[in-house]
């Protein structure tokens, strides 16, 4: 017993390596990740959507498809062993079609957030600490404006001034993000820059560079993060409605929007034409808000032991 | 020791209010000199909201003064931290009363100590690690806490690694406002203990700000009592214990609580406590104590007293004590 207490005091007393600390930490995340069964299951299903998108030449049943293609033969079938989710109405696979529009919607995610997210947290930063500003002024006043417009209209608009396809239709959805993460942002940095660490910081004389960056910005990314992943399924929403009307990805090439606008024309009897792409989308976004809790548990601090 | 490093001239600290339309001012500092010498233990003691931690607030430079002079190393410091130059704010460090907020959860303690250490140049790169272990050596704490966030140690252990973190820079003077007043009693006196051996060793100056004056009997070598934004009275600790003058001092001191005969009769007479600390938007005409004064006379309510020194660098703000 002695013995036993003494040993696990030394190893203690030894300051861990890096490794040590890099899988200690990851052991606790996923501890408090997967606390969550709900969690995993939307790892898994965003998991799978990311696997399918990136294999989908591989992986689906009919890869010619998801381009120009037609085949009035089998134009029109319900769900059978040949074609799992039926074909369209000129005959192409729906479940190819499904699992390749993965990569327009996946890559307008990303894309979408990979530059609204720094634009948005970089201005919310600064209005924050510098509350009461002109630049505080400035910049959440235009971001009021932003936020003020319906941002599915904005959207719209936008997409519909430029030329309808992918990349358009991006930066449209792009315009009308980042203001949310600049209002988020604004509220914690200028209720932290406050708190006596932050305070603290500036009486060491540290950088306004390392207040922004090192001590206010490490606070804010859980929520932000918790955000991001909430938001690939609501940037995915926002995509198939764009392509719904026809602002998005433009045929041949397949679009979740695209797919469920042109099926609804052949609604109630070729059911299968609107209602699988429409599931697919309920799955993804499910999947993304799933995955969003989950991170949200895993990077919870202070009494729920964020070490 | 007779030099003075910290002098503090007609200090006035003012936060504006607006009330109906009209603009009133808070008067948390409202005019006060106070010197503090090379390696002193100043206490600065004083009841809820009498100012004693915007004194401590200005001083570092986290308000701006609305008026006076703060004089440290023979150099007028009364600005807002941001214009301050980088060698003022390594001589110059706080402890905050609550280790909980003013320590980054994000952080782990190796980069809350890495910030002073890399702004003011004290280590190289290299030599980081070492110059971490050897300050939480200081301050009693083992080397792999480095790798700890503050939330995953103890309130005490917390105000160990502020305390570090402040003695990074090798500042001269640091100011700790209330440091042991958020935690357990038992690690007080550690905390206490440890901060009278780091100022012995390192050759500090402190301004000790505190509600607890029995604290300030032990350990400070002079005592100043503040009651709304003025300070009342100024002596060394034994003359202030022994020959309490102003009656602020007196009722303060008579209501420790004891727990002997003996103690009790080292206590100045019964003074009863009366009334609260009036808010110092409405500050009182004449002397500010004077609603709850026992001693109250005519002219209290009238004008306003002046320091004046009553025995050898023993100074009291009081006509009744003047006149004796």
């Amino acid at each position: 017993m002695m013995e036993a207490n003494l040993k696990t005091n030394t190893n203690e007393l030894s300051v861990p390596s890096a490794s040590a600390r890099f899988r200690e930490s990851f052991r606790k995340n996923w501890y408090k990740f997967s606390r969550n069964k709900l969690s995993i299951i939307g790892l898994i299903v965003v998991l799978a959507v990311i696997i399918l998108a990136i294999l989908a030449p591989y992986v689906t049943p009919y890869p010619k498809h998801a381009g120009k293609f037609v085949d009035y033969d089998n134009a029109n079938l319900a769900p059978c062993a040949q074609y799992l989710l039926g074909t369209d109405i000129i005959g192409r696979d729906i479940l190819t079609r499904i699992i390749f529009s993965f990569r327009g919607a996946l890559l307008m995610a990303v894309v979408v957030l990979a530059i609204s997210v720094p634009i948005g947290v970089f201005l919310g930063l600064i209005a924050g600490y510098f509350k009461g500003s002109l630049i505080d002024t400035i910049i959440m006043r235009i971001t009021d404006i932003f936020l003020a417009v319906p941002p599915l209209l904005l959207a719209l608009a936008i997409a519909a001034v430029l030329e309808p396809n992918l990349t358009n239709s991006m930066i449209a959805v792009t315009v009308m993000w980042w203001p949310w993460y600049t209002r988020m942002v604004y509220g914690m940095a200028s209720s932290y820059r406050n708190e006596y660490f932050v305070i603290g910081a500036d009486l060491i004389g540290a950088s306004r560079f390392h207040i922004l960056f090192r001590e206010i910005l490490p606070n804010c990314l859980s929520p932000i993060f918790t955000k991001m992943a909430l938001d690939v399924g609501w940037v995915i929403l926002i995509g198939a409605s764009l392509s719904f009307v026809g602002l998005g990805e433009q045929p041949p090439t397949p679009a979740l929007g695209q797919m469920v606008s042109d099926g609804s024309r052949y609604m109630p009897d070729s059911w299968w034409m609107t209602i699988f792409p429409a599931l697919a989308i309920i799955v993804i976004i499910l999947g993304f808000n799933l995955l969003g809790d989950g991170i949200r548990d895993m990077l919870a601090k202070g009494e729920k032991g964020n070490e | 020791m007779s030099e003075a490093i910290l002098d503090i001239k007609g200090l006035k600290t003012y936060f504006p209010v607006k009330k109906k339309g009209e603009t009133l001012f808070v008067k948390a500092v409202d005019g006060v000199d106070l010197t503090i010498k090379k390696g002193e233990v100043m206490g600065l003691v004083g009841e809820s909201g009498s100012g004693k931690s915007t004194i401590a607030y200005t001083v570092m430079g986290m308000y701006q003064p609305t008026a006076g002079e703060i004089i440290f190393q023979g150099q007028n410091i009364a600005t807002a931290s941001s214009k301050r130059p980088l060698s003022l704010k390594k001589d110059l460090q706080i402890v905050f009363q609550d280790p909980g907020s003013s320590l980054n959860g994000q952080q782990n303690i190796r980069q809350i100590l890495e910030l002073p250490l890399r702004v003011h140049k004290i280590v190289s790169k290299s030599e980081m690690e070492k110059k971490i272990v050897e300050l939480l050596k200081t301050v009693e704490l083992p080397a792999y806490y480095m790798y700890k966030t503050p939330w995953a140690v103890g309130g005490g252990e917390r105000q160990m690694v502020s305390i570090a973190r402040a003695l990074a820079s090798n500042p001269k003077f640091i100011i700790l406002d209330e440091p042991t007043s958020a935690l357990d009693v038992s690690i007080q006196a550690k905390i206490i203990n440890m901060l009278m051996k780091l100022q012995h060793e390192q050759e500090l100056t402190y301004l000790f700000i505190t509600h607890d004056l029995s604290l300030m009997r032990n350990i400070a070598t002079r005592v100043a009592i503040m009651y709304l934004g003025k300070v009342c009275e100024i002596a060394d600790t034994g003359e202030f214990f022994k020959n309490p003058l102003h009656p602020y001092t007196q009722m303060l001191l008579s209501s420790i609580p004891v727990i002997s005969e003996e103690e009790e009769r080292l206590k100045p007479a019964k003074v009863v406590s009366t009334g609260e600390i009036p808010s110092p938007v409405n500050v009182p005409p004449g002397c500010s104590f004077h609603l709850r004064c026992p001693q109250r006379m005519d002219i209290c309510s009238k004008m306003d007293p002046v320091m004046q020194e009553a025995a050898p660098g023993h100074y009291v703000r009081c006509h009744a004590c003047q006149k004796a």
